[in-house]
């Protein structure tokens, strides 16, 4: 099996650690790592692919000091030590939305040790004005308001949990759950932040869904400002989650990025 | 039994429901009408002072970004009625201590009004509905630690008599707690908490503070105390639950017609049947586990909900949520209550809600102050002991055949 425990101090990690080649690190959104998803298993044929569930998602347990995104950061690099991708060894990270937020965290921490970074629908910075939230709060509307962000097409994955067991939905709600812990307060980004991503040094491809209704165009540019050198890519029929909902596109533009 | 007069204090004056989405969190303020919002406030603090010219204790609430409830600083409500009042009991319920960022300024609220109060203050904490968090910019998960932590520190700032101390905690820090003044009662006004679940209350037992419950009914209630004396009793308090330990709030309305009582219980269903609330904000991530989440995904509503599709004064009545009728009903509703849930010493009287005006409401408090109120004092001495014999005598004959709430 690719997923399995890995128990480190003070936590339990899920990870799937699957397919073979360069070390290939992904990091997933609020939703969790599936490794069902077409993505997986189209990365996984070409690199080692290292996808943790964060702490608090999918199997991984949640220690009481985890707060924020930043936290989770060092929990990874700790994971990467106990996997072997050590000093000598530079890995690819990706990052979706809030995975994309905790690579951030981890590129600015160990800049030297990342070969090549991709940043998916980020969020984890404030850029825009004081009186208007850089991100919307989610946790303020409708549900199917919050499926229009994240989906070009609402309608094929909308969520009936008739056809999922207690166990998936109370992952999911888990997932939920911590997602609100780590992104409440300051909303859905570390001020800090802003003032350390000049320190990453890999080469950084930031990748947006065309119709994402959570991380818009504006919101993307004045992030991937702040990374030097980074670039932008758009895919094209694909909302907050274009590896989901157009898996080949997101392999080859990543896998475009990665081997230039 | 002691009897408390509650009102949330409803600013009713709105467009029909159609119009809005949401009564709480996102309903604009341009509804609000400051100088009707002065003469109701003038009404509500008056019908506090007639409750306690009756011999009623007074008991306030806060909520935030709401129509239902107008007071968002219950401490300077309490405050006034410090000045207002003479004798009666003040029963804050409570602070919202897991979405206020300073337990020690709390502590310092809590111990100066006591001061002004001669001493009156009761003080209670909730954790808060889950529609207070999005006002209160406050993180949904973690709310039960964050609760637990402040009423620690708020105790212990209150306690401290010895100069400076400190408190390094999960999720509060201070290195310097020493409140001026202190509380007038020693060791500190009595500390109330209010929770509706089972599970809230073993632990509101173990620290024997007062455990209060809002309109859980029947069983609901009978299982939120037994759970209560369970953890009374884990915690080595004694087999013996005091009546005083346990507070239930039902709708009050009492009139010496029947006629007339049944038109104020009507009007008083408007606090059930006006809280209209998005579902966004009435269950944000976090705030109850992910098994019950997942229970309401599969189509389990909580209680209330379920009862606010059929509202009816009859249903209220049947489910235990209500005492309204003429004194001889409401007599019988209460004491028929009170045997099933095991018994409990404050009843917390919402008596007035919506559009129950000021005569209404008026003549609500004087007829349970005169002619309910004598009887239920009678019956239900402060001193009596709550509880089932049944489980107080498995206790007494070793513990081991007592093995937790019957219900």
């Amino acid at each position: 099996m690719a997923t399995r425990k890995v128990s480190l101090p003070g936590v339990d990690l899920e990870v799937f650690d699957g397919g073979s080649g360069a070390p290939l690190v992904f990091l997933h959104g609020a939703s969790g790592f599936n490794a069902g998803s077409p993505f997986v298993d189209a990365l996984a044929a070409r690199r080692r692919l290292i996808a943790p569930s964060h702490p608090g998602f999918g199997g991984s347990s949640l220690p009481e000091w985890v707060e924020v995104p930043p936290d989770i950061a060092h929990i990874h690099l700790e994971l990467l030590d106990g996997l072997g991708i050590d000093r000598a060894q530079p890995f690819d990270l990706v990052g979706c939305s809030l995975g994309g937020w905790i690579a951030a965290e981890m590129a600015v921490l160990i800049p030297a040790r990342i070969r090549r970074l991709v940043l998916v629908g980020p969020v984890g910075v404030k850029t825009g004005p004081i009186d208007t939230l850089d991100i919307p709060d989610i946790y303020t509307l409708p549900a199917a308001a919050v499926d229009k962000c994240l989906y070009h097409e609402p309608a094929r994955w909308k969520l009936d949990p008739s056809t999922m067991t207690d166990k998936e939905l109370e992952v999911m709600v888990r997932n939920r759950e911590t997602t609100a812990l780590l992104t409440w307060e300051p909303w859905m980004h570390n001020p800090k932040l802003r003032h350390r991503l000049h320190r990453v040094s890999a080469p950084t491809l930031f990748i947006r869904g065309e119709s994402d209704g959570l991380v818009s165009a504006e919101y993307l540019a004045r992030y991937a400002a702040l990374v030097p050198g980074a670039t932008i890519s758009t895919i094209a029929a694909a909302g907050h989650v274009p590896h989901i909902e157009q898996p080949e596109a997101f392999v080859r533009t990543v896998f475009d990025f990665l081997d230039a | 039994m002691k009897a408390w007069h509650f009102s949330e204090t409803a600013y009713p004056y709105l467009p029909p429901a159609s119009e809005y989405e949401s009564i709480r969190v996102s309903l604009p303020n341009r509804h609000y009408d400051p100088v009707k919002g002065a003469e109701l406030w003038d009404r509500y603090l008056d019908e506090w002072c007639i409750a306690e010219d009756e011999g009623l204790e007074i008991m306030m609430n806060e909520h935030h970004q709401t129509a239902t409830c107008v007071d968002p600083a219950a401490p300077l409500i309490l405050a006034a009625m410090a000045r207002l009042t003479k004798k009666a009991r003040l029963l804050i319920l409570g602070n919202p201590i897991a979405n206020r960022r300073q337990p020690v300024r709390i502590a310092e609220e809590m111990a100066l009004i006591d001061v002004l109060s001669k001493g009156r203050v009761e003080a209670g904490f909730v954790r808060g509905v889950p529609y207070e968090l999005s006002p209160a910019n406050s993180n949904p998960v973690r709310t039960n630690e964050r609760h637990w932590e402040a009423l620690d520190l708020i105790v212990r700032a209150w306690t401290n008599t010895s100069g400076p101390a400190s408190f390094e905690g999960q999720f509060f820090h201070h290195r310097n707690i020493n409140i001026w003044p202190r509380p007038y009662q020693a060791p500190h006004p009595p500390v109330w908490v209010s929770t509706t679940s089972p599970g809230g209350a073993t632990r509101v037992g173990q620290n024997g503070y007062i455990q209060a419950t809002f309109l859980t009914g029947f069983d609901g209630t009978r299982a939120v105390f037994d759970s209560y004396r369970k953890g009374w009793r884990a915690a080595g308090r004694g087999n013996d639950i005091p009546n005083h330990r346990l507070a239930y709030a039902a709708l009050v309305y009492v009139a010496p017609d029947e006629a007339q009582a049944r038109a104020g219980a009507e009007k008083l269903l408007w606090y059930v049947t006006a809280n209209k609330v998005s579902p966004q904000f009435a269950n944000p991530p976090g705030y109850v586990n992910a098994s019950a989440v997942v229970q309401m995904m599969r189509g389990a509503s909580h209680p209330l909900s379920a009862f606010k599709a059929n509202a009816s004064v009859d249903k209220a009545i049947e489910s235990g949520i209500m005492f309204a009728g003429t004194p001889d009903q409401v007599r019988a509703q209460i004491a028929r209550f009170y045997d099933h849930v095991g018994g409990f010493g404050h009843l917390l009287n919402m008596g007035q809600a919506g559009f129950l005006e000021h005569d209404e409401t008026v003549l609500g408090i004087r007829t349970f102050a005169r002619e309910v109120y004598p009887w239920l004092k009678e019956n239900y001495p402060d001193t009596a002991i709550s509880g089932f014999e049944s489980q107080r005598l498995a206790v007494a004959n070793g513990a081991a055949g007592w093995k937790g709430p019957l219900v």
